[in-house]
């Protein structure tokens, strides 16, 4: 069952996607409804929603979605802009071009209005899609991959099955040099001593430690409480606890660097995405929802996203599939079709860790063959980008290979 | 260290081997009388789904290692079968503990 051969559409930048797809993108909210109207026909086909809602011009914002329009799971992409947006449109268009992708930009201003610019986009759409399923495919290895970890809708059944079950899957994958990211560093407050024994360079666990300070301060401005008195009900005695279950799904390689939202990573490994960001607190939350999070891990070139869930969340993703690994037995029981691995089987004896980790591995590679996850066969392709400011890393974040 | 001499009841979830402490797979009525390691233990409390309990002794100022990781120290000498929480351990992180009268 692990002889799954992967397949995967090579891009010019040499790396490969399992999946593509046609990304539809809107520059600002006001281009959001034609967007939507251009690809909801071709939804099923691969036509999936982007864009970024601002009027103001954001460095982050232009940077996710220079790596979202050149991701590797995306063949083509058709921009659409009001026309007098503050986003860099002809900076995007031209990354998108230099990357090799076929790209078209419209103004709903110059093409007639809402639906003329309609039906140009559909045109557009059907004839890349004609030449997107033409395209052939190669044999794609392990190594290749990049995979994002995230919870969401947690509970008391999180940190101890689906979370550390996705941590042994991000050991099966490092092991076979693919690069895996974890991050909500806000959640890995009092975690971060522990973390910075497994950096490979003291400088780079100096710096994991400086990013979960970071995240404690953020949030700290923000009035946001690490540990609620419900934690308790549920039987965690420590913020350290707490953590402890989020940081569960790193599993237990070296990590070999850090990362920001839209950093690629440079080589197979366990890497730490600091999604929190820098300088005084702006913008508000640092990830208003899950699929904000979702989003970024996408902007590092990760081609399948594990989800763990206790209480049952149902979202997917834009641009990649989406695996949903179910903490909770009760709720695997109750949402099953939302559901691609049943992680409570632990809780209740049947399986351990290692069964459940090696599922999850052997379903990425599957998915990676063109399998669908739940969430990509019921339809979900949530995504949301909001503002934020980041500082470059720095360079003991990511040390070169001895 | 025979591990026949360490049959733990089936309701409790060792995480990893050498933690000092166990979770509760599902409620356990308090009364209940309970393997842990080897030893016959009679719950002084219900034990939450998810609630701890220590599966050796476990002295004042060890650290609590659950899923091999500390998560705190013990504020108090704490027996084996005990009741771990809030009551008897420390964040060595936030120096405040919160107080909450925990559910069962």
């Amino acid at each position: 069952m692990s002889d799954v051969t992967m397949r995967g559409w090579r891009r010019a930048d040499g790396r490969k996607g399992i999946r593509n797809y046609v990304a539809v993108a809107y520059l600002v909210e006001c281009a959001h409804h034609v967007v939507k109207e251009i690809a909801w026909p071709y939804r099923e086909q691969g036509a999936h929603v982007i864009g970024f809602p601002g009027c103001y011009p954001n460095a982050y914002a232009l940077k996710m979605m220079q790596r979202l329009c050149t991701h590797p799971n995306v063949g083509a992409v058709l921009l659409v802009s009001l026309g007098c947006e503050g986003f860099n449109k002809k900076l995007l268009e031209r990354t998108i071009r230099e990357n090799g992708r076929p790209v078209e930009l419209l103004a709903i201003q110059e093409n007639g209005g809402t639906r003329a610019t309609i039906d140009k986009g559909r045109a557009w759409i059907e004839a890349r899609l004609k030449e997107l399923s033409q395209q052939p495919t190669e044999p794609m290895g392990v190594s290749e991959l990049v995979v994002g970890t995230i919870c969401g809708g947690s509970d008391a059944t999180s940190g101890l099955t689906a979370n550390p079950a996705m941590g042994r899957a991000f050991d099966f994958l490092v092991q076979e040099k693919a690069a895996a990211i974890f991050e909500e560093t806000g959640e890995l407050i009092g975690m971060e001593g522990w973390m910075a024994e497994r950096a490979v360079t003291p400088e780079l666990g100096r710096e994991l430690k400086a990013c979960v300070a970071k995240a404690a301060r953020y949030y700290e401005t923000l009035g946001y409480p690490s540990f609620a008195p419900g934690n308790a009900d549920g039987g965690l005695t420590t913020i350290e606890e707490k953590s402890l279950g989020a940081y569960a799904k790193s599993g237990a390689s070296p990590i070999s660097g850090i990362i920001k939202p839209g950093d690629i990573p440079p080589r197979g490994g366990l890497y730490l995405l600091d999604v929190v960001p820098d300088g005084e607190v702006r913008f508000g939350f640092p990830n208003i929802s899950d699929n904000a999070e979702i989003a970024e891990l996408i902007a590092c070139g990760s081609h399948v996203i594990l989800f763990s869930t206790g209480r049952g969340s149902v979202v997917g993703s834009a641009l990649a599939p989406v695996i949903k690994v179910c903490a909770n037995p009760r709720t695997y029981a109750r949402m099953a079709d939302d559901m691609d691995v049943n992680a409570g089987r632990i809780l209740e004896g049947q399986a351990d860790l290692d069964t459940v980790g090696r599922e999850i591995f052997d379903l990425i590679k599957r998915v990676g063959a063109g399998e669908m996850t739940r969430s990509e066969g019921l339809g979900h392709q949530e995504f949301i980008l909001t503002y934020k400011s980041f500082e470059p890393i720095g360079p003991a974040c990511l040390p070169a290979v001895a | 260290m025979a591990s026949s001499d360490h049959t733990t009841d089936p309701r409790l979830l060792i995480l990893a081997p050498g933690d000092n402490i166990a979770v509760a797979r599902l409620e356990i009525p308090a009364d209940m009388e309970l393997q842990v390691a080897g030893r016959k233990v009679r719950l002084q409390r219900a034990l939450g789904f998810g609630h701890k309990i220590a599966v050796r002794d476990i002295a004042a100022g060890e650290k609590i290692v659950k899923y091999g990781a500390p998560i705190g120290r013990a504020t108090a000498d704490i027996a084996l079968g005990d009741y771990v929480h809030n009551h008897n351990v420390a964040s060595d992180y936030m120096p405040n503990t919160v107080v909450v009268e925990a559910a069962p």
